[in-house]
């Protein structure tokens, strides 16, 4: 069995992001870029199904401009087999139009598991899982933090951090999973592997071969700073703190 | 405009988060007929289904969709239904809360529907001009949605907090309720293939961290699942929910299920109190909207400081006891 993980490449979780003075968005020139987290995750967790010998192959997917094979080769150089990247260009790309990419590319590559992070740490929009599982018709298993593959019965079990506790689904195959922060803890890539990663092969392929029109419902108007709090005062006792929340601050 | 409002109930009571997608119905415009969607199935639905006809005034029908596929609030068979009712009545808006049921089964309906779904919305400029956080909270986006319908929602509960007077007055009037034809659901077998196991919850009596007046938090500072217990102490004391950070989960402190910030949830309580909190910016995204943030920390320079209405440097250890020692008793 093949799994196929999606791979998006954003501004790295640690960077403190810039509005642009013209609100057209979020300063991305001379930003570090890298592996969305939850990617890793996704691609971690592959990787493990893999060398547990319950899968054959893990092909690494990503879409957008040219950098993005920078990301799929650090992909590789964890322990992906190979990678394709969907060039897109600088069109803006949103999580429809990403799901009908991966639809078209689950269908030429017959994975039995797809498996993405559960959302983006830059739109935060969750949505790309969801959707590709309706447009191909298959279970999903979303927010995943537990993940078990029966190979024989063919069936994938999942635990699913859910507003009340934990949930546990039974996924039949082929099914799609997103994955949640504590599913695991992804490997870092290591010096031989980024050499050899060097040698995997990344295919490029265009939007236009797969047969996936690139419309857009959608428009960003503008992109604005937050509203921000103003520091408060730092009290000396406990009594003055329950003094300011009864009679300053109202709350209790 | 019309609106279709997916809801979820527990215990016969239509939830409080569907309340709020209500109010988020009720903000797109004056003249908009709100439906209210419920599933499940013996008598629990049919007493939920009288409790969303009186539950906001805004709502004018109920359709009630009964099956045993809705026991359990699945994506593939929920998926399959709002399909279905979509294309009979022809919505233009389709709202529901960016809860884990919300966020599992709005995108695949709007796949579905071949629309681009817009999640996690806090504020409506129009009824096609939403405003939604990203970067975590860092920055805002004002989108457009510019297709041909529906126009597809999810919204953060917090951000449209239902009037207090909705509680105590409840409606006068009363909705219609339309039993939804579900012969041709099982045409689908995507909802054949997923198959609830269990839940594990833990049961307690403190209120929904989601609505909570009054928050309680903990980091990883507080050391242990036993430390907590202090925390929860505390927390009965103020009648207040318990909250931790990303960093107490991953320790094993508590559950998944009390995770506050950027992937868990988001809160906006009259007051937050953090205690052992050093303030990630993925932990402020969830708590920016609180009225008042108290914290406690006995690293000065801790971020969460920069965005406290009252700071407290000191070991939370002696602090939790005194506080809740002395702190006037809400039960």
């Amino acid at each position: 069995m093949k799994i196929m993980v999606a791979i998006k490449r954003v501004i790295d979780y640690a960077v403190k992001i810039r509005v642009k003075s013209n609100k057209s968005g979020v300063e991305t020139i001379n930003v570090k870029m890298s592996m969305n987290p939850f990617c890793e995750i996704a691609l971690e967790e592959a990787l493990r199904i893999k060398e547990s010998g319950r899968a054959s192959e893990v092909v690494a997917v990503s879409m957008g401009p040219a950098q993005c094979a920078d990301t799929l080769r650090t992909g590789l150089a964890m322990g992906a087999d190979r990678a394709i990247h969907v060039d897109t260009q600088a069109a803006p790309l949103y999580p429809l139009s990403v799901a009908k990419i991966l639809k078209a590319l689950v269908e030429a590559e017959k994975p039995g598991l797809l498996i993405l992070g559960k959302q983006a740490i830059d739109d935060d929009c969750n949505q790309t899982g969801q959707m590709v599982a309706g447009l191909l018709n298959w279970p999903q298993g979303t927010f995943a933090s537990k993940v078990v593959l029966d190979k024989e019965k063919q069936q994938v079990t999942v635990d699913r951090e859910v507003d009340g506790g934990l949930e546990t689904l039974c996924l039949e195959l082929p099914a799609v999973i997103t994955t949640d922060l504590r599913l695991n803890q992804p490997r870092y890539a290591t010096l031989p592997n980024i050499m050899k990663a060097k040698s995997k092969v990344i295919k490029k392929v265009t939007p236009q071969e797969l047969n996936v029109e690139l419309k857009s419902d959608l428009e960003i108007v503008e992109v604005n700073e937050p509203p921000k709090r103003k520091a408060g005062v730092i009290l000396s006792s406990v009594d003055e703190l329950i003094d300011k929340l009864k009679n300053e601050a109202h709350v209790i | 405009i019309s609106t279709l409002v997916l809801a979820e109930h527990e215990g016969g009571s239509v939830k409080a988060s569907s309340i709020s997608a209500l109010e988020a119905a009720k903000s797109l415009g004056e003249d908009n007929s709100v439906s209210l969607l419920l599933a499940g199935s013996g008598p629990s639905l049919q007493e939920a289904a009288a409790n969303a006809a009186s539950c906001h005034p805004s709502v004018s029908k109920v359709l009630l969709a009964e099956s045993d596929r809705f026991v359990h609030p699945l994506a593939e068979p929920w998926a399959r239904l709002v399909h279905l009712v979509q294309q009979k009545h022809s919505f233009s808006h389709v709202i529901t809360a960016s809860g884990s049921f919300g966020k599992n089964v709005l995108p695949r309906v709007a796949a579905l529907l071949d629309v681009s779904p817009i999640t996690d919305i806090t504020g409506i400029k129009e009824p096609h001009l939403f405003i939604r956080p990203i970067y975590a909270g860092n920055a805002f986006s004002t989108v457009r949605f510019s297709g041909s319908g529906p126009c597809m929602l999810t919204i953060r509960s917090t951000s449209f907090p239902p009037p207090s007077a909705l509680a105590s007055s409840k409606s006068s009037s009363t909705a219609s309720i339309d039993q939804v034809d579900l012969s041709s659901l099982e045409e689908d077998d995507a909802i054949k293939k997923s198959k609830y196991v269990k839940i594990s919850t833990q049961d307690t009596d403190r209120p929904d961290l989601g609505n909570a007046r009054v928050v309680v938090t903990g980091g990883r500072a507080l050391k242990s699942a036993e430390n907590f217990k202090m925390l929860e102490k505390l927390a009965e004391r103020l009648g207040a929910a318990v909250g931790a950070t990303r960093a107490a989960v991953d320790a094993g402190f508590v559950p998944n299920d009390l995770q506050v910030g950027q992937t868990g949830k988001i809160v906006a309580p009259d007051l937050y109190m953090a205690f052992g909190v050093s303030g990630a910016i993925q932990h402020l995204a969830g708590i920016r909207d609180s009225k008042v943030i108290v914290a406690v920390n006995k690293d000065a320079d801790a971020p969460i400081f920069q965005v406290a209405d009252y700071g407290l440097v000191g070991d939370l250890f002696d602090i939790i006891p005194e506080l809740t020692e002395k702190l006037p008793d809400k039960k």
